[in-house]
């Protein structure tokens, strides 16, 4: 799986860490939606430490598409408050 | 891929994919259009300038603001040892508001750090992919046959295509920060326009508006608190606050 950090560049995965990432995913849209800033951070640095660890970054001269764009490393909670409250652009 | 309905990753993908249909063929581009190629990257460049400038500016800014801060409190102290209380309270409100300036324009000189640093990396990934399309395009062409080949290649335009419209996200956001920063550094200027940071000396008559806002910006008890502190520390010396205050009479004088 292709995971890229907007802003940032493409990882690669492995397709087991894709619920897990997901899981995570929706659980700080939840977070966002309740208001709690604290807990949006701490679900943030889960998923970006979850890319941290079982991520290979890809090489500048490979050419491929992601299956998953996360938002930037630095996306603030106001930012994420006004993007991924209710369905998001795309409803699940 | 299965069970990928996270809404963040899908509000992203939403966007880029956004930002890759407005622009052409990304294969197109690269193929025929070394101009486009020269101009996209000379966009990110002036990006890059773009928020040079905003940070040499805030930078600017905060050393100046340092330097009333300093000023600031050495009239409040010399004020004080005076015996001019209402003098140094006003000194110490004004520089009460410059320090939370201060603060404000650090934090933003360290945002756009990581906004320079982070377009400038992408910058080299871009045209790092830019050349490895190149001679990835040759190769394809020399290997498959045309049907193939037309796929392979579209598939690896997409790549490059991802990565130029991700760089078209990250700069919209340098812009927008740069934007607001900007607006904020007007807003430190009128502030200081206003006589906001000026030191004490140049209080004049008609400056009492200035100085009733000071005081609504400044919270009173961190003052009412360094200015408790400043008298200890004056007072600390016993024996030497008259000498202190024969001084402030001789300068009145």
């Amino acid at each position: 799986m292709i995971v890229r950090i907007s802003g940032d560049r493409q990882f690669e995965l492995p397709d087991a860490d894709a619920e897990r990432l997901n899981v995570l995913d929706n659980q700080a849209v939840e977070a966002v939606e309740a208001g709690d800033e604290a807990r949006f951070s701490e679900l943030w640095h889960e998923m970006l430490d979850l890319v941290g660890a079982d991520g290979r970054a890809i090489d500048g001269d490979e050419l491929v598409e992601s299956d998953v764009i996360l938002p930037p490393r630095d996306v603030t909670f106001e930012e994420a408050r006004g993007e991924f409250t209710g369905e998001g652009l795309i409803p699940d | 891929m299965a069970g990928l309905s996270g809404r963040m990753s899908t509000v992203f993908k939403a966007k880029v994919s956004k930002l890759l249909d407005r622009t052409e063929d990304p294969g197109e581009t690269l193929e025929y259009g070394y101009q486009k190629q020269i101009e996209l990257l000379q966009n990110v460049k002036k990006g890059i300038a773009d928020v040079v400038t905003s940070k040499k500016r805030i930078q600017m800014q905060s050393q100046k603001l340092e330097q009333q801060v300093v000023k600031l409190d050495t009239q409040a102290r010399q004020a004080l040892s005076q015996g001019k209380e209402e003098l140094a309270r006003t000194a110490l409100e004004r520089k009460t508001v410059a320090q939370s300036e201060l603060q404000s324009l650090d934090q933003q000189v360290t945002e756009l750090e990581s906004q320079q640093a982070q377009l400038t990396e992408k910058e080299k990934v871009m045209r790092q992919k830019i050349e490895a399309f190149r001679t990835k395009k040759e190769v394809i062409k020399a290997q498959y046959s045309a049907a193939e080949a037309q796929v392979k290649i579209s598939e690896a335009a997409s790549g490059v295509g991802e990565e130029m419209a991700d760089l078209g996200l990250a700069m919209q956001r340098a812009e927008e920060k740069t934007e607001n920063m900007r607006a904020r550094a007007s807003a430190v200027d009128e502030l200081e326009q206003a006589g906001a940071f000026d030191d004490i000396t140049q209080l004049g008559p008609g400056q009492d508006d200035i100085d009733r806002e000071l005081a609504e910006l400044s919270s009173g008890s961190q003052v009412d608190d360094e200015l408790s502190k400043m008298k200890a520390e004056l007072g600390s010396g016993g024996g030497e606050s008259p000498a202190l205050e024969e001084g402030s009479r001789e300068q009145q004088a």
